[in-house]
């Protein structure tokens, strides 16, 4: 059995599907909307170099996705050691060899991944532009703008993501999410401008 | 000496509520080729099940169905029903 279908199998016996997709969604957002607020912020500054601006959104994202992977970690760990005591304790048996208490060992890693990747590889699409211009490489719209827009659209999608799995509509749930980070615009104007 | 195959097999497992009776079930099935499983769910408690599991098949291999039951976090509390079947083998079928 490969990785993969391996840990589905895991996922599937802790219940643990939703967690995850939970946590990719928040944690998605919260690296989004900290990305699009860094970006607003050097859009209402004085002009700096590209490699400084770079560098502060790199570190944030990396800080995000570090984060991420130890606060899920460290509390998934704790959840699910005591959800197989308890049931050690039903069961009158040792559940350590069982499936069981594999997911016990491996689901608080595979949700920690998620927690820690999903903010990094958001925050890293954002900040591509960015990337891409310090590299050289010229691009039909200012890098800052186009991060903007990215990020609107990174966002966009996350509300879209969230509707099919609601089973609501969409175009609405997207737009929900939309309006959060029009808000937080917002007030980043009103607070630093 | 005849060989013996177990042919049927009536089972008395506690087990946690996941995996569910259904995947419990088919988990079991899959062991053996030629497997039928039956299962009954005798008693559900807060965190576990007391299930009857009926396995049938032409010649039941016993570790591997417990191995299984293990895996799945099940506990065996009773082998209650047995039924094993002897097969002559070549030698015997030759005897004069």
């Amino acid at each position: 059995m490969n990785l993969l279908n391996e840990s589905r199998e895991l996922l599937h016996l802790a219940r643990a599907h939703g967690i995850a997709r939970r946590y990719f969604v928040v944690n998605g957002f919260d690296g989004a909307l900290t990305m699009l607020g860094l970006i607003i912020g050097f859009l209402l500054s004085p002009p700096t170099s590209l490699s400084l601006m770079l560098n502060a959104c790199l570190g944030a994202a990396i800080a995000l996705g570090m984060s991420g992977i130890s606060s899920a970690y460290i509390s998934e760990v704790a959840e699910r050691k005591l959800a197989l005591s308890k049931l050690e304790e039903s069961m009158i048996k040792d559940l350590q060899d069982s499936a069981h208490g594999r997911a016990a060992k491996w689901v608080p890693f595979i949700i920690a991944v998620v927690n820690g990747a999903a903010p990094l590889f958001v925050s890293l699409c954002i900040i591509s532009p960015l990337w891409l211009a310090n590299a050289g490489i010229s691009l039909f719209v200012q890098p800052l703008y186009l991060a903007v827009i990215l990020a609107f659209l990174l966002i966009f999608m996350l509300g879209v993501f969230l509707g099919r799995i609601a089973d609501i509509s969409w175009v609405h749930s997207g737009i929900q999410t939309v309006v959060i980070a029009l808000t937080t615009t917002a007030l980043i104007y009103i607070f630093t401008g | 000496m005849a060989k013996s195959h177990v042919k049927r097999v009536v089972l008395d497992i506690l087990k946690p509520h996941i995996p569910n009776a259904l995947e419990f079930a088919q988990r079991l099935a899959q062991v053996g080729e030629d497997y039928h499983v039956s299962l009954t769910v005798l008693e559900i408690d807060e965190a576990t099940q007391t299930i009857q599991i009926e396995v049938t098949g032409d010649s039941i291999n016993f570790e591997a169905l417990q191995l299984t039951i293990n895996e799945m976090g099940g506990s065996l509390h009773s082998i209650d029903v047995v039924e094993v079947s002897s097969q002559p083998t070549s030698d015997t079928q030759h005897q004069p």
